[in-house]
């Protein structure tokens, strides 16, 4: 079947998740307006890509596997982008408001 | 027992229905065949009680006023007529019957990808109906089918949460079948079954799958906060304590309208199936036929806003929403196209399944095209919440699903059971039921435009001859329902002896004995040719 | 029955019938249990949906929801995920491998972080329920007495909504815990059975994905929920 990751890779990417977890929690305490949340939800991403693509593998899977995973995230994509379509053009009318 | 129709020549083969006896058998069988069997009879059942609630609906709707039952009470009908239709016969009723059957026989294979989850499927929607069965017996639930909220979270006084457990644990059986229809497809496909030469019934089945996996866990969750929301007094959805129910019909219609294309999918499928059989002729257009199906599923959760036009959602999003819901109109057009150049030139013959297929055809394009009406923005303020709409989908689900169902079961009941149904009385409930249902639906298009709101027990009187039309039809259809019910059952004992292939169909199914054995094939079938090689000139089919 | 997969010598004991190979039956699975991430993205994924549309309806109300979590707790599950997450990992390479000790050994480790984690989101729920905070319990989240700022009063009822949101995906979450620890020890079981070799390790992979799957819901609840307005003043 696959090749296996050597321990040292999995290691590796252990201590890459662990200092991301820091890096994440001490950013959360510096002002940067609304780039807080763009900064978590960008670190989470990079955490997450590394989660799938070494401890599950995905990155020796097949093409196939690789599109299911993309289309999972894709959909859930499609679900908060298009509801926030809604939300967001509420207020290009004039007297439009979010809520 | 008569001795007069046994064939003393016919020995019966070993098949998966002769394989072993007992309820045991049944209930604890991990036979794909079976487990479709298990499923056809459930359906049934909810079908039947979905039906007596429409009748109860109509029965109200002969008289303009509210004389039968008060509005609560009419509320309840068309809510479990909904709910039972809509997630108990519906949602699973092709894939899990027919699709469980088939699709592992057309790809070749021994079995689903995973037997016991298939068998789990079937225990879990038999759970979920009871939770829905249950919360009947209480005294109903009044919201709607689609339980919009603050009422159904906040201020309706029936069994809401007993209801939505049922929707949300049937979900679980619809994402399950699904699951193991995409594994089935993509792994367990004979040697030589490549994409290009599934039968459209799989492709169909694999896009539906698709749509099931992907969509039902929103309203799973959605139905969830309702229920928390309802036990536990707490605000999501409610205005008054700054809850949003605009955003609980963006998440529960992000699945009902990709379920929409779950319902009518796989009866496309069918008619592939149906029109290139009794045409004796390949599909016209078989790639787009096949992408048209993934199309469906795609676009088809890219237009769920025009449920929405007019909730109080942005001029823009209902701009959008109504965009896509035009473009999710093509691949449907492409289809009919398709099925239509398959028949030109084609050598056709006229038995029942073909019948409901013709009527699929025409049936399906109205609704569909009255759906663009529907999708226009401007006709859509006037018509919606009235019976255009009602009318609409009922000639999409019915006029278009229940028929190809209907066409589907009487093309492979052959196959499934091994004996022929009678087809002159096939032939008299075809036309009843078509004759039934336009009578039923077609005046509920011109009450709606002309003005009568749906969902209200008691209308203006200027609509009650298009009712009374509607009621009548109403009793048509359903005679048209009960006869094959009757003579299916006759021909289990009665039916004369079918044969391998009585329509001399091509696809693997065929080629195997009617009924199947356990394992569908006695030696692994090697795929040489496309799918649908009929010869090129003109053959009698005999049947 | 015919032995349609062959009087080809030996099969796997462990092949199902309705499979021609072991390999088709691993992928099967292996896609199988992707199949089943996808529905669960999307399950998260409507409640990360409801999730955006009221904290961008709240935003005040909602950091002040965040104020009231404690982010040490917070990061140390994180942490503790994160390594359960590595042991995982191992153990599956561990089964590929057929190195039975490793495989049972890192399972339990496994298991025993699942539970670290189960074992802070109770004390981080007792002390909301101590605080008074849990929303769904009449008598709580009172804000009426509260000095922490003057409009406090104002955001009650969204700060409840949104701490009801904490309640719900966390719980979900612990949820989804509980079944992945009662998962691993069911695999421990039958690793300690020797049910599992390198050529038959599917159970232990599938189960390693569903356990990742989890974490990465974590991954993103834990700025989502704790990390918010943690520079800002309570407006």
């Amino acid at each position: 079947m696959h090749q296996v990751p050597s321990v040292r890779t999995y290691v590796l990417v252990w201590l890459t998740l662990t200092i991301m977890t820091f890096v994440t929690y001490y950013v959360a305490q510096i002002e940067l307006g609304e780039w807080n949340i763009v900064v978590a939800l960008l670190i989470a991403f990079f955490k997450m890509m590394l989660v799938i693509l070494i401890f599950m593998n995905v990155k020796a899977e097949s093409p196939l596997t690789k599109l299911f995973v993309g289309a999972g995230f894709f959909w859930m994509v499609l679900l908060l982008g298009q509801v926030a379509i809604d939300y967001i053009s509420r207020t290009w009318m004039p007297e439009g408001k979010m809520w | 027992m008569s001795t007069v129709l046994q064939d003393p020549q016919t020995v019966e083969t070993p098949n998966y229905l002769n394989a072993e006896y007992g309820w045991k058998s049944w209930l604890f069988t991990k036979d794909h065949k079976r487990i479709a069997i298990l499923y056809i009879i459930s359906i049934t059942v909810m079908f039947v009680l979905g039906g007596i609630f429409a009748g109860l609906i109509r029965v109200e709707l002969l008289t303009p006023q509210g004389d039968l039952v008060n509005s609560d009470t009419y509320n309840k009908f068309f809510t479990m007529h909904g709910i039972i239709m809509v997630f108990f016969f519906l949602i699973p009723s092709i894939p899990a019957t027919l699709g469980n059957f088939f699709v592992p026989m057309m790809i070749g294979a021994k079995d689903l990808a995973f037997p016991r989850i298939n068998l789990l499927s079937w225990y879990i929607y038999i759970v979920g109906a009871a939770f829905a069965l249950t919360a009947i017996v209480m005294g109903g639930v009044d919201t709607g089918w689609t339980f919009y909220t603050p009422f159904s979270s906040t201020f309706s006084n029936t069994f809401v949460i007993t209801a939505a457990c049922g929707v949300f644990i049937a979900g679980f059986s619809s994402i399950l079948t699904g699951l193991n229809f995409i594994v089935t497809i993509h792994k367990m496909r004979a040697p030589g079954m490549t994409w290009g030469r599934l039968p459209l019934f799989v492709w169909a089945n694999y896009a539906t799958s698709l749509i099931q996996v992907l969509g039902t866990p929103v309203v799973a969750i959605t139905l969830a906060l309702v229920g928390l929301e309802r036990a536990f007094h707490i605000g999501i959805f409610d205005p008054a304590i700054g809850g949003d129910p605009i955003l609980f019909q963006h998440m529960f219609w992000f699945y009902s309208h990709p379920a929409v294309y779950i319902m009518i999918l796989p009866g496309m499928g069918v008619i592939s199936e149906l029109v290139s059989c009794f045409s004796r002729k390949a599909v016209f257009g078989y790639s787009f036929v096949a992408a048209s199906s993934i199309g469906i599923a795609v676009i088809g959760f890219l237009v769920w806003g025009h449920h929405m036009f007019v909730t109080g959602m942005s001029m823009y999003a209902s701009l959008y929403f109504s965009l896509l819901s035009f473009l999710v109109a093509v691949p449907s057009a492409i289809k009919v196209f398709n099925w239509t150049a398959t028949m030109f030139r084609g050598s056709i013959s006229y038995d029942t399944p073909m019948l409901y297929a013709f009527g699929f055809i025409g049936l399906f394009t109205i609704g569909g095209l009255t759906g663009l009406f529907l999708a226009t923005l401007a006709v859509d303020v006037h018509v919606t919440d009235t019976y255009f709409v009602v009318a609409h989908f009922h000639y999409v689900m019915v006029g278009g699903m229940v028929l190809a169902y209907m066409g589907g079961l009487h093309f492979w009941w052959p196959k499934i059971t091994g004996r022929l149904y009678p087809e002159g009385w096939a032939k008299f409930s075809a036309l009843l039921v078509f004759v039934g249902f336009n009578l039923t639906f077609f005046p509920q298009f011109i009450a709606g435009y002309l003005g009568q709101p749906r969902r209200y027990h008691a209308y203006a009187p200027e609509f009650q001859v298009y009712n009374v039309m509607s009621t009548a039809g109403a009793s048509v259809l359903a005679v048209g329902y009960i006869i094959p019910f009757i003579y299916f059952m006759w021909s289990l004992k009665f039916g004369p002896i079918a044969g391998n292939n009585p329509w001399k169909a091509k696809g693997l199914e065929w080629e195997t004995t009617s009924p199947p054995p356990t394992y569908n094939f006695e030696t692994p079938p090697i795929v040489t040719e496309e799918a649908y090689a009929y010869a090129a000139h003109k053959e009698d089919h005999g049947g | 029955m015919a032995d349609t997969h062959g009087a080809v010598a030996e099969h796997n004991p462990n092949l199902r019938h309705h499979f021609d190979d072991m390999e088709q039956q691993f992928d099967s699975a292996t896609l199988g249990m992707w199949v089943f991430l996808l529905t669960e993205i999307m399950f998260f994924g409507g409640m990360f949906c409801a999730y955006m549309i009221y904290r961008s309806t709240y935003p005040g109300a909602f950091a002040s929801t965040s104020a009231h979590m404690n982010p040490l707790w917070g990061a140390t599950n994180t942490a503790v995920l994160i390594v359960s997450s590595l042991s995982m990992a191992l153990a599956v390479r561990a089964a590929r491998l057929g190195q039975q000790k490793a495989l049972q050994l890192l399972l339990l480790v496994t298991i025993f972080f699942g539970l670290c984690f189960l074992g802070v989101k109770a004390i981080e729920y007792h002390e909301h329920w101590v605080d008074n905070k849990v929303p769904l319990i009449a008598g709580h989240w009172d804000y009426s007495n509260t000095e922490e700022s003057p409009n406090q009063a104002q955001y009650a009822k969204q700060a409840q909504i949104l701490f009801c949101f904490y309640f719900f995906m966390t719980g979900f979450h612990a949820v989804h815990m509980i079944v992945g620890v009662v998962l691993m020890l069911t695999i421990f079981m039958m690793a300690r059975k020797g049910k599992f070799n390198s050529t038959y390790f599917t159970p232990v992979e599938i189960s390693g994905l569903y356990w990742h799957f989890v974490d990465i819901v974590w991954i993103f609840l834990f700025p989502l929920l704790y990390l918010i307005g943690r520079t800002k003043k309570l407006i």
